[in-house]
């Protein structure tokens, strides 16, 4: 029997690089494949071309052993290619049910629609009201959308672009029961990902990538991690060094019972937060996105302020404090949206540079410094290595890796005395994650108090010294990380009270 | 079936931004020729009558100039609050209460005043008249949270009905036989003629000085960097801390001072006095000048002059060949709709796909 997919030298050329070089790949009936590769290695690129969002410069692409031209995404899901993006493509203003009922075909009929989404999303656990308007969910939510309205189109090969970034340890393990599930129904799943656990567990055939070019074809069965990561990468990145804990014996910043409603009707309300940082420490918060990161993170920058003695800095209430006044006291955040958020997308670097840093410096009597600025952005594509054109360089054109090096980079830059970062390294390569990582402990050895709100535990237990967890709302007290298993943590995040019952 | 699709493309065309107000022009000029025959005129010499004879003479030129600076100046305010996505719709209105400020000034000092202090105190007058009307909408959007787009459109009714009230009464000239309009200036209320004998006047210097001011403004100072930012990536623009309110009590106050100012300078220019209407939508046609002109102000003054001349062409083919004046407005509505037009074609591509 010809196999579900199978690419023969595909290649695709941009103007100025090479993303795909002859590229040769065979997805057997049934079979879960990974793609593996750093960011920049051609994975999207690859996937657009199988998804028909990209056509291939050259090379032949045979579906079920017939030669195919994949037009569009259309094309694709008739053929029954589904696709989880990395970066979703939903539309913001309207509910669960009509985003997902925009790609299905047959009768519009949101009501039936929606029970069988409800019926779907508990037989796999991936838990959405369908009624909710999409702008309200967080990023994770937003995934299991995408995941639910490809499994809705009954495809027989699903593509999955690094979908476990947002999941509980649980989360994932049920993910992996329903792709197995679904590859023994005889879907194929190809499966992008950069986590070579995951990879290893889950998968059975896998093709590395690198620069655009196969470099390699493994069994993750038998392959260890470290193998895979060297075909990768070319060669495994460091682990992260963590020097001594020093930390202060004075908190820097305390939330006391930080109590708010959510701006967003359904959002999730913080419900008596309190939490003591210290100069000198990394403490982590893990929880599921949903149960209060993303009003947790507008308390702690300002971007909704709060009752005064709600929020601390060096024992002086700032919880009415705006984000300027803030961002004046050393308080600075890298957020979750790096594009749109984080950094101006038509904006070049050296404006992006100048969005936060204008207090180094940048300007004067209201005018901009520009060679100054363009210096600023420059210092900080040297000091992190941020792959880019140059300080003119659009940060739409930049790579989510590179443009996160950016932005921590130009926060770090500044000099924080708190820093919180949400998912640090949410879809970053292996080797700037690992970079990121070392610069954030680096940053708290230096004596900075850094907050790291992720969803990813192994990052967390890799990087933090106390952990605690966010679960709608609520956050139990921080413990230190030797005290803390993964499996512990993971109940909390799904909710389970008796792991970590509150203590002092 | 075949269908028409727009796609998205990746990248804009390049350098077809500069060019597509171009292909705008010479689409106007294309569609107006059918529009020409259909009203039985000969369009090669209706289009040089619009076009090319009003600046054959010196006095054509001036009047040229004399239209555009009101236009381009108007435009200029518009540019710095349309950068932040702030919607003005009313310099109309600024322009009227601008106008009437200067008036107040001058029929008030008009007599003792020195000629210079005088028309400092008009223009000034005049700058702070659109920017009390313009607080308005400002204080509305920030406060209440309006839209400022219906705001800043209805009160450009409410200052053309104030101004007619105005001329019909308080400020209605004792000895003018009843007619609906101010006293006229006096000659120290006026600015100069440049040329003797032609009406241009010093007040293109003003524009031309709001012209490098903008130009200041958005490349080198950081409240224009702002602006940018909060038009461009408003979620940006509050994560660093830049208060959305402070963008839009910018972008109103700038852009009512412009218009204000060039209010002023139409009252102490050729109006010399206020009658019940003193614009020729000059406040919505900035608007379009200030998109022709890609928001930039170099682009803003060349846009200025273009529009200007839509209004002197339009007249004078009205002299000329007994045209319907509406016709220089259809000229005007069509520019920017082929404007917007091209912009979407630079954006997106069109592909033909059978359904």
């Amino acid at each position: 029997m010809a196999p579900r997919l199978e690419l023969q030298s595909l290649s695709k050329r941009y103007a100025s690089v090479v993303a795909n070089d002859a590229v040769s790949l065979i997805v057997e009936r049934g079979e879960i494949h990974a793609v593996l590769g750093e960011n920049g290695a051609g994975k999207s690129t690859l996937v657009k071309m199988i998804h028909g969002a990209v056509q291939p410069d050259d090379g032949a692409i045979l579906w079920e052993g017939r030669s195919v031209r994949i037009a569009n995404p259309a094309a694709a899901r008739r053929l029954g290619i589904a696709m989880v993006y990395q970066h979703f493509a939903l539309f913001e203003t309207v509910p669960v049910v009509d985003n997902i009922a925009v790609a299905l075909t047959g009768r519009f009929d949101r009501r039936a629609l929606a029970a069988r989404i409800t019926a779907l999303a508990a037989r796999y656990g991936l838990d959405v009201d369908p009624w909710r308007d999409l702008h309200e969910l967080s990023v994770g939510e937003r995934q299991r959308v995408e995941i639910l309205r490809s499994l809705l189109q009954n495809p027989r090969l699903l593509i999955l672009d690094e979908p476990t970034s947002v999941l509980t340890p649980q989360a994932t393990l049920r993910l992996f029961e329903v792709l197995r599930r679904l590859a023994a129904e005889g879907c194929s799943i190809l499966y992008i990902s950069h986590k070579l656990d995951e990879i290893r567990a889950l998968c059975s055939a896998a093709t590395v990538l690198r620069g655009g070019r196969v470099v390699g074809h493994a069994d993750p069965h038998h392959a260890s991690a470290a193998d895979l990561a060297r075909l990768m990468v070319g060669a495994s990145p460091p682990p992260v060094r963590r020097a001594s804990h020093a930390r202060a014996a004075a908190p820097c910043l305390e939330l006391r019972r930080l109590t708010q409603v959510s701006s967003d009707p359904f959002g999730t309300a913080l419900a008596e937060i309190t939490l003591e940082l210290h100069g000198g420490e990394i403490v982590g918060i893990a929880g599921v996105s949903g149960n209060g990161q993303r009003e947790l993170v507008a308390a702690l920058s300002g971007e909704t302020p709060s009752a005064p003695g709600m929020v601390l800095l060096d024992g002086r209430p700032i919880g009415a404090f705006a984000v300027a006044a803030r961002r004046v006291l050393g308080v600075a955040l890298v957020p979750e949206e790096r594009l749109g958020r984080g950094a101006a997308p038509n904006l070049s670097l050296a404006d992006n540079g100048l969005l936060t840093g204008h207090r180094a410096g940048l300007v004067r009597r209201g005018f901009i410094r520009r060679v100054r600025v363009q210096g600023f952005a420059r210092g900080i594509i040297e000091a992190f290595d941020v792959r880019c054109s140059g300080v003119r360089a659009a940060a739409r054109s930049l790579s989510g890796g590179n443009l996160q090096k950016f932005i921590v980079g130009r926060e770090l830059t500044l000099a924080p005395r708190v820093l919180v970062v949400a998912q640090p390294t949410w879809g970053v390569d292996v080797a700037a994650a690992a970079f990121l990582r070392q610069r954030l402990v680096d940053l708290s050895r230096a004596g900075a108090a850094v907050l790291v709100i992720s969803e990813e535990l192994e990052e967390l237990f890799e990087i933090c010294d106390r952990i605690a967890v966010l679960h709608a709302g609520r956050l139990n007290a921080a413990k230190p990380r030797a005290d803390l298993s993964i499996e512990a943590v993971g109940l909390a995040m799904a909710g389970s009270k008796s792991v970590l019952e509150t203590a002092a | 079936m075949l269908r028409l699709i727009l796609e998205p493309r990746a990248a804009p065309l390049r350098g077809m931004r500069l060019a597509s107000p171009l292909i705008a022009l010479a689409c106007t000029v294309l569609i107006s020729i059918p529009v020409l025959l259909a009203l039985g005129l000969p369009p090669a010499v209706t289009l040089r009558n619009f076009f090319i004879e009003p600046l054959r003479t010196a006095n054509g030129v001036s009047e040229w100039l004399l239209t555009a600076s009101p236009l381009v100046l108007i435009a200029l305010g518009e540019s710095v609050a349309f950068r932040a996505n702030v919607w003005n719709i009313g310099a109309e209105g600024m322009f009227t209460a601008g106008a009437i400020a200067a008036a107040w000034c001058a029929l008030h000092f008009g007599a003792s005043a020195p000629h210079a202090a005088l028309l400092l105190a008009m223009a000034c007058a005049g700058a702070l008249g659109g920017m009390a009307w313009a607080s308005i909408p400002a204080f509305l959007k920030t406060r209440a949270n309006t839209n400022e787009i219906l705001v800043t459109l209805m009160l450009n009714y409410v200052a053309g009905l104030a101004l007619r009230y105005l001329v019909n009464g308080p400020m209605q000239d004792p000895a003018g036989l009843n007619y609906p309009q101010t006293a006229p200036f006096e000659p120290a209320a006026l600015f100069q003629p440049l040329v003797p004998g032609l009406r241009v006047n010093g007040s293109i210097f003003i524009t031309l000085g709001a012209a490098a001011a903008t130009w200041l403004f958005f490349e080198h100072s950081f409240l224009g960097f702002q602006m940018t930012v909060g038009g461009d990536a408003p979620t940006a623009a509050r994560y660093a801390g830049y208060r959305p309110a402070q963008l839009v009590w910018v972008g109103l106050l700038v852009s009512g001072a412009t218009a204000g100012l060039a209010g002023m300078m139409e009252a102490a220019g050729p109006l010399a006095q206020l009658t019940p209407v003193i614009s020729p939508g000059y406040g919505f046609t900035a608007i379009i000048v200030a998109f022709v002109g890609r928001l930039r102000p170099a682009g803003i003054i060349v846009a200025g002059l273009l529009l200007s001349l839509l209004y002197l062409g339009g007249e004078a083919v009205q002299m000329a060949q007994n045209v319907p004046a509406s016709l220089a407005r259809s000229f005007q509505g069509e520019l920017l709709f082929f404007l917007l037009g091209a912009d979407v074609l630079v954006l997106h591509r069109v592909r033909l796909r059978r359904s």
